[in-house]
């Protein structure tokens, strides 16, 4: 009896991802590669981080997003408010960015928590139930409009108390804790939170955006978020109304340059581990039990608004995540690399690579990233401009051949479903063949 | 306290609300037209229904498309381009009239549609819908790098030549052109008759009945594909319409010009309830008026207006998710 060597898929995985970050690493050390290249194939990593979030949204729980680009932008645009607040603190500036921001998003989730804490819904349908009975339906509306108008600025007050007084309080001892360290790693933890500030900024967001508009079925929530990525495009544009720094559409400059490919591939890895681990939890099933049917899911005791809004936000923060990524790479922000037509490509990447597959996705990012950059080499001279007539046509007739994408729904290695956890299995009944005689014998 | 008194005292409140809403809005006009003087404001008027009246012929195509085959066109913005495009070359290079250049501007568009629908669309009618609205994004591409070539129409912007001179009358101070009247003559032609087609033939009869129910209609005898093909007929000669009116009313044309106006018209049309034609009309004359309004009355509005027009979107979405006449969805399990 020979046993069968089972290797864990988590192996083949490993070996892979480190294969993958020591070629690019080892290239990049021999110059083997230009360094437009090596800019190139960490933009497919960050492009990957964002499809990912998308893909959540999108490709496992139904949510049709073509905002997506507008949570990258925020998370884009944050994080290099923190990082370039910081390098300024060198040459006297007032390193403040970071603090605010962070007590910001404090101040936001406690108005949230305020408003859950003193029960806002309950207290209108109460309201609405003891109004109804004795005046006409929109004048109670009216009324219980009012008061929730009033609660919820009672709640905002709150917030921006909480907001300052933690600032004031507390946060602005943590920036001068670490702007007293040695600088390197000052630098590496200002990043660190910049970046995470980023995709939590734009988690917020997400969910504060997703909240009213998640109500809407398919197309109708893919056109309000179109609307609101245009919204942030036009805000970035006059941004320098209210933040001087972000200079509105001459561009952001002067970032810091901190992208390595260490931190984009860090990036990458957490974002396929934390994707992979909610996807095949009970939260992952619950999240795609949205997409396959609403009604159903709803029967089944799933609240689909939460399910959507957690969707939403996470996939959310992987956009802000790659965005400030994408910040620190080149150093330079200009509002038009997030219009909406930018904010096609991960669309178009997810569905190349599978709605619902993440290997798909990762895929697909590389082989986007190798298309548009291939053609740029591929074309002769004086061709250049052809980059994007062959693109689209090539993008076609991979929807006509392929309509369910690259990889449809599978997965590879580690990423897969994980099998349920081996029970002591009774040993099998030896097969009985009709004639009656045993052929489990020879085993 | 009794329970009269509660009840009467909260439904005055509640009154008070509106009247103070009332007094609020009316004051704010009354502001808005006091701070420019009110022949400022009807010229922002005239101009925003000037807009509305492109808009609304682009509208009219992704309305009709999608109430059909639930798609998106994003290529229509393009095709929209295309018909301005065709036009230029028949006014400068061979010294074509007004009329002849907006029949071949519809004509040309008519056949490029058709053509588009038959190989990127239609392979994909069973295909989930994404798909087809990948390939949509990709036709939209290719067809605004591939006219930006040099031996096709050239990257750079063209100052497109009017083929008639403009006359301005002087209405009370607001300034009204032939262009206005041109373009409101031509679109509320081209929407009666297509008002006519949809609801009085035998045709327009197919083409709702192929909007309800894609089967139903093949099993009644209706050739669904001609007429999926017709509806992307129709709205893309009203697109070439709009191409040529819109470079009429702003003369400067180029590739992507078709990119915003075709998302505006698209939005319009969604806020006027998308599938709907009236619904298309109205949406569309509201959002050229806010772009004017918000661009004349708002400091540094021409900045601003594309985020005033997707927060009024935002906000009909939040009233009334179908749209401002659009029928509510039935949920069915």
């Amino acid at each position: 009896m020979r046993r069968r060597l089972i290797i864990p898929s988590w192996i083949p995985t490993l070996v892979v991802a480190v294969g993958l970050y020591w070629v690019v690493s080892y290239a990049n050390s021999t110059a083997r590669i230009t360094p437009y290249w090596y800019s190139v194939i960490q933009l497919a990593a960050i492009t990957a981080v964002s499809a990912l979030g998308l893909n959540l949204i999108y490709g496992f729980n139904g949510q049709f997003s073509l905002g997506h680009v507008g949570f990258y932008a925020i998370g884009a645009y944050g994080s290099a408010l923190i990082t370039k607040d910081f390098v300024g603190k060198w040459s006297g500036g007032q390193f403040s960015a970071l603090s605010w921001i962070m007590a910001g998003q404090a101040g936001i989730l406690v108005v949230l928590f305020v408003a859950q804490g003193i029960r806002l819904g309950a207290i209108r349908k109460a309201l609405r139930a003891a109004l109804d009975s004795f005046m006409k339906g929109h004048e109670a509306w009216t009324l219980v409009t009012l008061v929730s108008l009033a609660l919820v600025a009672f709640a905002l007050a709150v917030g921006v108390a909480f907001t300052w007084a933690l600032q004031r309080g507390f946060l602005f001892l943590l920036e001068n804790a670490i702007v007293a360290l040695p600088e390197t790693a000052a630098q590496g933890i200002i990043f660190l939170l910049g970046l995470l500030n980023g995709g939590t900024m734009a988690a917020l967001i997400a969910y504060l955006v997703g909240l009213p508009l998640l109500r809407l079925s398919s197309d109708y929530f893919g056109i309000a978020t179109l609307g609101f990525a245009i919204m942030v495009y036009t805000a970035l544009q006059n941004s320098d109304m209210v933040i001087a720094t972000m200079k509105g559409a001459r561009g952001m400059v002067a970032i810091p340059r901190w992208t390595t490919w260490a931190w984009v591939y860090v990036a990458l890895g957490l974002s396929v581990i934390v994707m992979r681990n909610l996807i095949w939890s009970s939260q992952g099933r619950a999240i795609m039990s949205v997409r396959e049917d609403e009604t159903a899911a709803k029967l089944m005791g799933i609240d689909i608004a939460q399910q959507k809004a957690i969707a939403f936000a996470i996939g959310g923060f992987f956009a802000g995540l790659a965005g400030g990524l994408y910040a620190h790479l080149f150093g330079f922000l200009h509002p038009s690399s997030f219009n909406f037509i930018k904010g096609f490509d991960p669309l178009i990447i997810i569905v190349f690579g599978g709605l619902g597959s993440m290997t798909g996705t990762i895929v697909a990012s590389a082989l986007f990233a190798l298309v548009i950059e291939g053609l740029r080499v591929v074309l002769p001279q004086g061709f250049e401009d052809w980059r994007f007539v062959i693109y689209p046509v090539l993008l076609l007739i991979i929807m006509l051949v392929r309509q369910q994408g690259l990889l449809g729904t599978t997965e590879w290695g580690w990423l897969r479903a994980p099998l349920p956890p081996e029970r002591a299995v009774p040993a099998p009944a030896p097969v009985v063949s009709r004639t009656g005689v045993s052929e489990a014998k020879d085993v | 306290m009794n329970k009269a008194f509660l009840q009467y005292t909260l439904r005055a409140i509640a009154w008070a609300i509106y009247g103070a809403l009332a007094v609020g809005i009316v004051w704010g006009v009354v502001l808005l037209v006091q701070v420019q003087g009110p022949v400022y404001f009807a010229q922002a008027v005239v101009d925003g229904i000037k807009l509305g009246f492109v808009y609304a012929l682009i509208a009219l195509g992704y309305t009709m498309v999608y109430g059909i085959v639930r798609l998106i066109n994003f290529a229509h913005g393009d095709v929209f381009m295309v018909g301005a495009f065709s036009s230029y070359y028949a006014i400068t290079q061979h010294g074509w009239g007004f009329i002849p250049a907006i029949l071949l501007s519809m004509v040309v568009c008519t056949l490029l549609n058709v053509v588009i629908e038959r190989v990127a669309y239609k392979p994909l009618r069973n295909a989930p819908r994404i798909a087809a609205l990948i390939t949509a994004i990709g036709v939209s591409f290719f067809l605004e790098y591939f006219t930006a070539l040099k031996w096709v129409f050239g990257a750079d912007f063209i100052t497109y030549r009017r083929p008639f001179e403009v006359v301005v009358w002087n209405v009370g101070g607001v300034l009204i052109t032939n262009i206005t009247v041109i373009i409101a003559i031509t679109a509320t032609v081209l929407l009666l008759v297509l008002q006519y087609i949809v609801r009085n033939t035998k045709v327009g009869k197919a083409m709702r009945a192929t909007a309800l129910d894609k089967p139903t209609s093949r099993l009644m005898g209706i050739d669904v594909d001609g007429i999926i093909s017709l509806t992307f007929a129709f709205g893309a000669a009203l697109a070439g319409a709009g191409g040529v009116l819109y470079a009429i009313a702003f003369p400067q044309i180029w590739t992507f010009m078709g990119l915003m106006p075709g998302l505006k018209a698209f939005v319009a049309a969604v806020l006027g309830g998308i599938g709907n034609i009236a619904g298309a009309f109205i949406g569309s004359l509201l959002m050229g008026s806010i772009d004017v309004l918000v661009v004349s009355f708002v400091p540094t509005g021409s900045r601003l207006r594309d985020l005033f027009a997707f927060f009024v979107l935002i906000v009909v979405f939040l009233v009334k998710p179908t749209g401002i006449m659009g029928e509510p969805q039935v949920e069915k399990v």
